[in-house]
């Protein structure tokens, strides 16, 4: 009997909050970039006199965050002291919230193809990010720019089953945040640990726990998953390897997950107590203020698609991949009709990914690409069916849209010249089709028609081929 | 001993601690760690001295973060002599107006009743911490030396209300210190446990500091109260941790001392805080790191927070019958050179007079060799008390 596994995956998703000033000083916050170290103070780079002060934004969008994940919403908040040395941390301790986060017990409704499931949240909590090292040669810099970058840390129960509602669950999130001005979300701005464990289906007890850590796009969190879980059970049921619990990180070159060194794993943060932050009480004031606050950007998004006449089901594809989204958007903003373009995406384009094994979420086009296509076939100057060879040609190989037309001879109005050719060439060739024609049967039109299509391959503009077919025979 | 790290000019008003930063002159907090440290912004208490138009002296020297009895164990000046603590020294000498001085562990309170000068540890909260090379953030606070009750009260009156600076700032802006309020009927209790553990010579300061009140009017009476042991043992847990912590900025990357030989990340910072941390510190270290560790953090540092709570609770009680607490300030009235290997055991057991203050942040004001605890914000009558005793002197 072939024995069935579970997957079992836990998430602990880091994602930087869109603040004019970092967590604790006055430095400018979020996507605090430009050179190394010009956008750093005596707090934020660990010089002795200076004191955190909590930035209130920081709060309130965690808070946000929190209304929007279903949370309970801590009357009490504080702060807690996390040790550890590293270079980048210039403290030597990372302020974050150990024993009284800001949310607690939330939950995400997640649509899958296997249907609809809650993934519920254990918590939510504020936290400063880390600066970064910067290796050159074989020296080492430190780069402070990016050190106490306020974060919210989103703790999952292990709750999801598969990957597919991973990455579901992370795209509502981004969606989320993105339309709610809680974070950006872009690339490196949301990074996920991954709790995962294998057990057979059916089974109440959890099996070995990996975590792997720190991964930034969604697409190496996919690949880890599936990784993960396939050694998990080549482990259980080949007995490949002994699991251990532990800590792993995942290749993006090999595309496989490795053991991080003891040291990194068991250290003890020696957490305690902030004492240079008092703890933040949020009362029902603050709350109804940040409530009345809170945009409504979600359901307003809903209802533009609704009045374009995008289905329901369209709708709810493009909120939970924000991708999508904001892929039409994009394309709407650029002059594109939103129904129509709704339909490029979620079916012409969502078809594509489907043959190649991907998913919507994977989808990756520049909406000008996207937008160029469309014109080309509202135009006339393609076809429908040249639009789709073209897009496809996009997706899967990364094509120029307009050059790939040209080279494969899918512009049917540059080419007159080429169809005036065919329809001679077919009127040569069908004399008795046109005899016919010439003796007044309508119906012989429509075979020479045909006739110029085969020879076409149905590159060019039906349209054109009609008209400049009427034009040749009116000339007779 | 009474000698400078720093002189920003000799003629000024006030002397200012080396664990108080002051753009741009050298912050070394008695330690070899922070050799070169030049800070970029002055501290809001000198900043709010210097704007009323007072002139800054210089820094003076202090033990490695001030974790010493009272100075003795600075990297930049060795032990000799009697110890007295290099501000209150200049202050006795009368050769600045007053001092400021960072209360962490009653190290300026020891070298105030040492030098014979007064100095005022206020009410946690009422004094901006920004810009002190902070190490035990929930109990150390700035305070004044000054040779009597209204040097004190004029320095207070500047450097305290709110700074949004500082998290711990409170935001009541008006603190209105007193130093002449009517004491004759007041309440005040010399704790036995405490008086006995003192040698004679003190035993006698607290005797005549009674006496000073008595004849002012104040009715003194003799009190057993047995959580000052337990407040100590506390405090030095948390004390210990959070200086565990905060001097773990100091590693060798960023400013400060780094050893000249490393083959890693892990020797540079092993290498540099081997040889920039004195034993004392290292202890400390030691020992609060072993307080956090995850298997003794509940029954250390967590029941330490505990017992704050309930020590906080009972010292309310307490002073809801008195008006204040005489206690000695140090157990003998000088302290001899001894080896800094002892010194972790004999400043833990020597805080005993005045970790309570520190762990429950009350106000405590040594005057006359003695010290006076008060409740929260009664720093006045604290003052007022003194003051009695003070005038009579005159």
């Amino acid at each position: 009997m072939i024995m069935k596994y579970e997957v079992v995956i836990g998430l602990e998703t880091h994602v930087e909050l869109n603040t004019k000033s970092k967590i604790f000083c006055s430095c400018g916050g979020h996507s605090a970039a430009g050179d190394p170290n010009t956008c750093v103070c005596p707090a934020c780079s660990g010089m002795p006199g200076m004191l955190p002060v909590t930035n209130k934004k920081v709060v309130e969008l965690a808070v946000m965050a929190g209304l929007l994940l279903n949370c309970e919403i801590s009357k009490y908040t504080t702060f807690d002291k996390k040790n550890y040395y590293y270079p980048d941390l210039p403290c030597a301790y990372q302020i974050t919230q150990l024993n009284h986060p800001i949310c607690t017990n939330g939950c995400v409704p997640i649509k899958t193809s296997e249907g609809e499931r809650e993934i519920h949240i254990k918590q939510i909590h504020m936290e400063e990010d880390a600066g970064k090292l910067v290796h050159i040669g074989k020296f080492t810099n430190v780069d402070f720019n990016r050190t106490s970058v306020p974060l919210i840390e989103i703790v999952s129960q292990p709750d999801f089953r598969s990957a597919e509602e991973v990455l579901v669950y992370l795209n509502k999130l981004k969606s989320m945040f993105r339309a709610s001005g809680i974070s950006e979300c872009e690339e490196g701005a949301m990074r996920c640990d991954v709790n995962i464990s294998v057990r057979p289906e059916g089974s109440e007890e959890l099996g070995v726990r990996s975590e792997i850590k720190n991964m930034a796009s969604f697409e190496a969190i996919e690949r880890a998953i599936r990784y993960e879980a396939q050694r998990h059970i080549d482990a259980i049921e080949f007995e490949t390897e002994e699991l251990v619990q532990e800590t792993r990180r995942f290749d993006d070159a090999t595309g496989k997950t490795f053991a991080m060194r003891d040291k990194e794993t068991e250290a003890d943060y020696r957490y305690f107590p902030d004492a240079n932050l008092m703890p933040i009480i949020i009362d029902d004031e603050w709350l109804n203020e940040i409530k009345a606050n809170m945009p409504k950007a979600i359901d307003e998004k809903e209802e533009m698609y609704r009045e374009a006449g995008i289905s329901e089901k369209e709708i709810e594809m493009l909120i939970s991949n924000h991708n999508v989204s904001v892929l039409l958007d994009e394309a709407v903003s650029k002059g594109c009709d939103a129904k129509n373009t709704a339909a490029w995406i979620l079916t012409d384009c969502a078809g594509i990914l489907r043959k190649n094994g991907k998913l919507l979420s994977d989808l990756e086009i520049s909406s000008d690409d996207l937008v160029s296509i469309i014109e080309m076939v509202d135009s006339g100057d393609v076809n429908r069916q040249s639009g789709r060879k073209i897009l496809t040609a996009v997706l899967e190989e990364g094509v120029d849209p307009v050059a790939y037309c040209k080279e494969n001879g899918l512009d049917s109005k540059a080419d007159e010249s080429v169809i005036e050719g065919v329809i001679g060439k077919v009127l040569a060739e069908n004399t008795r089709a046109l005899e016919d024609f010439k003796g007044g049967k309508e119906k012989a039109k429509q075979a020479l028609f045909g006739a110029c299509m085969r020879e076409l391959k149905g590159t060019a503009n039906t349209d054109v081929i009609r008209e400049l077919l009427d034009k040749k025979l009116e000339n007779l | 001993m009474s000698e400078y790290v720093v002189e920003i000019n000799g003629k000024g008003d006030i002397a200012v601690d080396d664990m108080i930063l002051v753009k741009d002159v050298e912050a070394k907090a008695g330690s070899r760690m922070l050799e070169g440290f030049k800070p970029l912004f002055t501290a809001e208490a000198v900043k709010r001295l210097e704007e009323k138009g007072y002139v800054i002296s210089g820094k003076t020297n202090v033990g490695e973060f001030c974790l010493d009895l009272v100075g003795e164990f600075s990297y930049y000046s060795p032990a000799e002599g009697a110890l007295k603590g290099a501000a209150a020294s200049l202050v006795a000498e009368k050769k600045v107006k007053a001092a400021l001085g960072v209360d962490m562990n009653g190290t300026p309170r020891r070298a105030a009743a040492l030098s014979g000068v007064d100095f005022l540890k206020p009410t946690y909260g009422t004094v901006s911490r920004y810009g002190i090379i902070s190490c035990a953030a929930s109990g150390e606070q700035v305070g004044v030396y000054a040779g009597d009750v209204n040097g004190i009260k004029e320095v207070m009156d500047i450097i305290s209300g709110h700074d949004e600076k500082d998290g711990t700032s409170l935001k009541d802006d008006t603190y209105d210190y007193s130093t002449d309020a009517d004491v004759k009927g007041k309440k005040i209790a010399i704790v036995k446990e405490l008086f006995e553990i003192a040698d004679d010579e003190t035993k006698s300061k607290v005797a005549a500091f009674a006496e000073k009140l008595k004849a002012a009017g104040v009715i003194v009476e003799e009190i057993s109260c047995d959580f000052f042991e337990n407040a100590n043992t506390a405090w030095q847990i948390l004390m210990t941790a959070e200086t565990c912590n905060n001097v773990s900025r100091y590693d060798g990357v960023k400013y400060g001392h780094r050893a000249s030989e490393y083959k890693n990340i892990d020797e540079l910072y092993v290498n540099s805080r081997t040889e920039g941390f004195n034993f004392l510190t290292k202890a400390v270290i030691l020992y609060g790191s072993d307080m956090l560790s995850k298997n003794r953090y509940e029954e250390c540092y967590g029941k330490a927070l505990k017992v704050r709570r309930v020590i906080s609770e009972r010292f309310e009680e307490l002073m809801k019958d008195y008006d204040a607490i005489l206690t000695p300030v140090c157990s003998k009235s000088s302290y001899e050179a001894y080896d800094i290997k002892e010194a972790f055991e004999k400043v833990f057991k020597e805080s005993i007079f005045t970790a309570t203050a520190n762990l429950i942040g009350v106000p405590a004001l040594v005057s006359g060799g003695v010290q006076l605890m008060g409740k929260a914000f009664g720093e006045s009558t604290l003052l007022s008390l003194a003051g009695s005793t003070e005038k009579e002197g005159k």
